[in-house]
């Protein structure tokens, strides 16, 4: 059982010893002219304004939130929908008793005002 | 009726109770964002029953299971009477902690709706981790749980405590349940599935080459449920989260979660990985041990009678693992019996608490219970007894239950065990009694504030509480008939195991090698 595993280990080793390789290589190989503009996040881009770590609204949580409802929907939806007819007429109940209740959640959020910007 | 769970529908029967909550959950929650018009009081009240209502059709379903005729015993959650007691148990703690919490709520100005349906969601919780067959449903049970009372510890969210104790909580629980999931992912790999049935039979056959994985799995299980249930070394949260936590919650969860957690143990540690007893054996006896003496000696020197409380809550965390280490039939129902008893007292010292210290929690010291008894006198004779039985003393079910546990203790041949919960016992008759010394043999200061007068439904679960426990103490013999009969109804059956449609065939194809 053990030797099974000596496939992953090679495969990490080499994993290692080729990012290392690369790394190291363009580490030695490349010319290195730092310039201020060079610098920025965006070299192209829009001039960056402030630090990152700036507070921001609790607003966008509550809509991360909602976010959450329609993706696990989605995650959910997909592998019933791949063995939909396996699953047959209690899969299909099954389905709406789960809709149901994320639309129960849906409908608490709304009436809490969570869809509102202001 | 029989159910096989040859059919999916077969888990919505087994589920019975389960479901009249998550029902009632949703109910509570459309009902209270959807009342018309201003909130009135009137329409909370109804809000507040229908949450207690939905708990006691539950208690219903549950006395229901137990008619159904189970020939597998393969399925993902036990139909045995341990979980239906377990389940009794748990539901009975969610109902006081409701009533209990009825008051506390209105006098701090929360969220009732979203209270209530974290409570019923902590309890399904609960129920489903005690009655779990299945690794994978053990984990989502303990996530449903903890995520929710994770929610109701910081739910007084104007209160930095409550936010405080709700990260510590967080952090540590995340930490808990990670190497919960690593241990059961361990356990997966040593024996190639995570139905407890077959995992049972594959760590009784030795699973031959995966010792060191089913050894690791098992400690990192310990390890989880350790966190949960706080058992020292693993108790550090408690305290914090216990002190941080609105009142009621804090009594729910120190019932709740805990007898929950214990009756994880008992079915996954010690019935269904038997077999391995060399590993966990030795672990659960210094966990016992540890977890009797520190936290009554840190009670000692403790003047929040909250935070006193949540010390006295890991000891009989303590006390509980010695039956769990006893083992057997009799240790199981000794434990089940204790934890019964346990939840009721608990829930009641910390609801007495909630209502004493006031609005805002502000008056919680040893010094504010100074003349309790003969100023509100009825709240201080049930103080009482939820002390008396906390410490164990003779006419209440505390002292049945720790009778019994010494029992089960001496009859495994655990007698260090015995004599070190006898010797904490007493020391933690000081911490019990200095509260009942400060009610009735200390006059108040002037001018001290009245605790308020509680409203019906304390009232009512107080009462409950003090007959309950008084009941255990005068007349156990029904509740020891019932705890033993759940404690031998445990036993693990030998299983033939069937196409298991989740078998990993790479990690047994590996395993024959």
């Amino acid at each position: 059982m053990k030797q099974a595993y000596v496939g992953v280990a090679i495969l990490f080793l080499v994993g290692l010893l080729t990012s290392g390789m690369f790394l190291l290589l363009s580490h030695l190989a490349s010319a290195y002219r730092p310039t201020k503009v060079k610098a920025m996040p965006y070299e192209s881009g829009i001039n960056p304004l402030g630090d990152t770590r700036e507070r921001y609204s609790v607003k966008f949580y509550i809509v991360a939130m909602l976010f959450i409802v329609f993706d696990i929907e989605t995650i959910f939806f997909i592998p019933w929908a791949v063995i939909f007819r396996d699953l047959g007429l209690f899969g299909l109940i099954e389905m709406f008793i789960f809709i149901f209740v994320l639309g129960v959640g849906l409908a608490y959020a709304w009436k809490k005002g969570a869809l509102e910007w202001d | 009726m029989i159910l096989d769970f040859s059919s999916q529908i077969d888990y919505l029967w087994a589920l019975l109770p389960e479901v009249v909550l998550a029902v009632t959950g949703l109910l509570v929650l459309t009902l209270d964002v959807f009342q018309r018009g201003a909130r009135s009081v009137q329409s909370r009240t109804w809000v507040r029953w229908t949450a207690v209502a939905g708990v006691l059709i539950a208690l219903v379903a549950n006395a229901y299971l137990l008619r159904f005729d189970v020939p597998v015993r393969s399925a993902m959650i036990a139909m045995d009477s341990f979980r239906v007691a377990t389940n009794f148990v748990i539901l009975g703690a969610t109902a006081l902690g409701l009533l209990f919490s009825f008051d506390y709520l209105k006098r701090e100005g929360l969220n009732i709706g979203e209270f209530y349906f974290l409570m019923l969601t902590a309890s399904i919780g609960m129920m489903l981790l005690a009655g779990s067959r299945d690794l994978i449903v053990v984990f989502l049970a303990v996530e449903l749980m903890s995520l929710a009372v994770y929610i109701l510890t910081g739910f007084d969210r104007k209160d930095p405590r409550s936010a405080e104790g709700s990260l510590k909580y967080f952090l540590m629980g995340a930490f808990a349940s990670g190497f919960l999931l690593y241990g059961i992912a361990l356990l997966f790999g040593a024996t190639g599935s995570t139905n407890l049935a077959l995992v049972t039979s594959e760590v009784a056959r030795g699973a031959r080459d995966g010792n060191f994985l089913l050894h690791a799995g098992v400690a990192l299980v310990v390890v989880g449920f350790g966190f949960k249930v706080s058992a020292v070394p693993f108790h550090m949260w408690t305290p914090d989260a216990y002190e941080g936590a609105p009142t009621p919650v804090t009594g729910f969860m120190a019932a709740g979660v805990k007898a929950a957690g214990f009756a994880a143990l008992i079915r996954i540690v010690t019935v269904e990985l038997a077999p391995a007893a060399s590993v966990w054996m030795v672990v659960l006896w210094w966990l016992a041990v540890l977890t009797m003496i520190v936290p009554n000696l840190i009670a000692l020197a403790e003047d929040n009678v909250k935070r006193m409380l949540a010390y006295s809550s890991i000891a009989h965390a303590g006390y509980l693992m010695v039956g769990v280490v006893s083992g057997g039939a009799v240790g199981r129902s000794a434990t089940l019996l204790y934890l019964a008893v346990y939840a009721v007292m608990t829930l009641g010292a910390f609801a007495v608490v909630g209502v004493v210290a006031g609005q805002g929690d502000s008056r919680g010291s040893l010094a504010d219970f100074r003349g309790l008894g003969w100023r509100r006198p009825l709240l201080g004779a049930a103080m009482v007894v939820f002390l008396l039985s906390l410490a164990g003393f003779p006419p209440t079910g505390g002292f049945i239950g720790k009778l019994y546990l010494l029992l089960a203790a001496v009859e495994a041949g655990q007698v260090t065990l015995a004599v070190i919960l006898v010797l904490t016992s007493f020391v933690s008759y000081y911490y019990y009694l200095r509260v009942i010394w400060k009610m009735y043999f200390e006059e108040a200061p002037e001018g001290a504030a009245l605790p308020e007068v509680p409203g019906a439904a304390f009232r009512i679960a107080a009462v409950v509480a003090v007959v309950l426990i008084l009941v255990a103490g005068l007349l156990p013999g029904r509740a020891i008939r019932t705890a033993e009969l759940a404690g031998a109804d445990l036993a693990p059956r030998r299983v033939v195991p069937l196409s298991q449609p989740g078998a990993p065939t790479g990690v047994s194809g590996t395993s024959t090698d």
